[in-house]
């Protein structure tokens, strides 16, 4: 049995004046440990998608299960990592790291030690007591990460986590990323409309299509890119080979909806 | 020129710039004052009218020396910052309670616009032939003029909260309160603390008037009077302590608001 199932999803924006239909009739299904990354353009319902997998939004149609179990009733098993941090300025480093086991009333001094640990585990010594404002964009978001990680989900949702950051920044915490998550074995689900971060960090990649948005393909990475480590898989030769794959892919795509859309002007 | 030079250099500048600020700043009063003085000696301006400073520091002097100013002085006082303290709660309560449910503020809107765009001052009969012709009309003058501002204000700054914040607090499984305690309302607190500010004016404000429609004391009182019986120096002497205990409850809430963002920043 699949640990994330998502069955005939479908997900559709109201407003006043009309409606349109953001997600149509996604179904997947993934392992136990497994990363995957959902690839596509923007306005693809990517984050969307993710937004329905934590449980934030409820879809309009469709099933969504966390090892058997609807999301909605299981938020704590989901851990959530936004494009930007989002550490709240006002609080320490060590107050936002502890604001979920805050919210759910089990702040403990066991996980303060242990998110003392992550933090030291992510690079971060002797930043407990500084303010997000004291640090840099890229140990704002590894603070996030240990926000997240602390609260032992079964399943990480990692919305473009990497996209504001300066390159050099990105790539250390792709790496930083993926060596944790296979430590402890999570499973993950990460939107990007990078490539090469898809093929770099996952195990299968869910291409999108937009208007509305829907599986377009799914690649599969090869094994021997797998167990690397996202920046050493960006060298292997095999890695040039799916991104120009996925690269022509998109291009067409991309051809394609321009033609469809001459005769609506 | 090494780095140390450099670095006493702006010094020395900030500091000159600052005393040529403090000059201009001491000039401007000073030439008020004289101005004031020897137009009205020089009957320039009808002293019965204008009075002088010099009147008006003697009569500050001797009510200060006879103790007959600190009644009038702390009923104002007092008047005021029960006045400011509500209205800033109230509005804040109200805007929470607006926050807490779109319906609730949807209804609301409109009572809210019309509110807000009436003149409060207008309600001063009713208060008084509500509440009856004492402190407690009075104070509520001084609350509802603020109180409309503040919800309003408070309200659209809890409207404004990057929703992510939230959007973080949910995936934590938090409740609408839990979201409201930990995010809306600490990010707020900027926007609160400038409807303190604003506040501070709004409520003296109210006082005085409710005191110009109905008080027998108070320094509010003293300006009616003194315009009834025609003593312009008493008239004065008032703005002057009003335009002192303003400034000194303005300074005070400064004071609270770097007390405040230090709170949260060191």
């Amino acid at each position: 049995m699949s640990f994330l199932t998502l069955d005939h999803v479908s997900h559709h924006y109201f407003s006043k004046e009309s409606y349109t239909k953001a997600l149509d009739n996604i179904s997947m299904a993934v392992k136990e440990g497994e990363f995957i990354s959902l690839l596509g353009p923007s306005g693809c319902g990517k984050s969307t998608l993710l937004s329905i997998i934590a449980g934030i939004i409820q879809q309009t149609e469709g099933t969504v299960s966390l090892q058997g179990k609807s999301t909605t009733e299981s938020e704590m098993e989901i851990g959530y990592m936004l494009q930007q941090d989002y550490l709240f300025p006002w609080k320490t480093i060590i107050d936002n790291v502890l604001l979920g086991p805050k919210i759910n009333g089990n702040k403990t001094d066991d996980l303060r030690k242990k998110a003392l640990q992550l933090l030291k585990e992510v690079g971060l010594k002797d930043v407990e007591m500084k303010y997000p404002s004291e640090l840099s964009g890229g140990m704002r978001q590894r603070v996030a990460l240990v926000r997240t990680l602390i609260n032992n989900p079964k399943i990480l949702l990692l919305d473009e986590p990497f996209s504001a950051l300066d390159y050099q920044t990105k790539l250390n915490l792709e790496d930083l990323v993926a060596d944790l998550l296979k430590s402890y074995h999570k499973t993950a689900v990460l939107v990007t409309h990078d490539i090469g971060e898809a093929i770099a960090m996952s195990d299968r990649i869910f291409m999108m299509n937009a208007n509305p948005g829907s599986i377009a393909k799914i690649y599969e990475v090869p094994i021997e890119l797998r167990n690397e480590v996202p920046f050493l898989v960006r060298r292997h030769p095999k890695y040039q080979l799916i991104f120009d794959k996925i690269w022509d892919e998109l291009e067409s795509k991309e051809s394609q909806q321009k033609v469809v859309e001459i005769p609506n002007e | 020129m090494n780095d140390h030079h450099l670095f006493e250099n702006y010094k020395r500048g900030l500091k000159r710039e600052k005393k040529i600020v403090l000059f201009w700043q001491l000039t401007i009063l000073i030439a008020f004052f004289s101005l004031w003085e020897i137009a009205s000696r020089l009957y320039w301006i009808d002293p019965l009218l204008f009075s002088s400073p010099s009147k008006v520091f003697d009569l500050l002097v001797t009510r200060f020396a006879n103790g007959s100013i600190f009644n009038h002085l702390q009923v104002t006082l007092f008047e005021t910052i029960i006045g400011f303290i509500i209205g800033t709660i109230g509005g804040i309560l109200i805007a929470t309670s607006l926050w807490s449910s779109a319906r609730f503020a949807n209804i609301m809107g409109p009572y809210l616009v019309v509110l807000n765009a009436m003149p409060k001052v207008a309600l001063g009969p009713i208060l008084i032939v509500a509440l009856g012709p004492g402190y407690l009309s009075i104070i509520a003058m001084g609350f509802i003029i603020s109180v409309i501002v503040t919800t309003l204000v408070v309200y659209s700054a809890f409207n404004e909260v990057d929703p992510n914040y939230e959007k973080v607090l949910r995936s934590f499984g938090a409740s609408r309160w839990q979201c409201f305690k930990e995010a809306i309302f600490p990010a707020a607190m900027p926007a609160m603390i400038s409807t303190l500010k604003v506040n501070v004016g709004l409520s003296w404000v109210g006082v005085i008037v409710g005191e110009y429609l109905v008080s027998k004391q108070g320094l509010g009182y003293l300006i009616i009077y003194g315009f009834q019986v025609f003593d312009f120096t008493l008239v004065m002497s008032s703005l002057v302590i009003i335009a002192v205990l303003a400034a000194i409850m303005y300074k005070l809430v400064e004071k609270l608001e770097r007390w405040l963002i230090r709170n949260r920043n060191t």
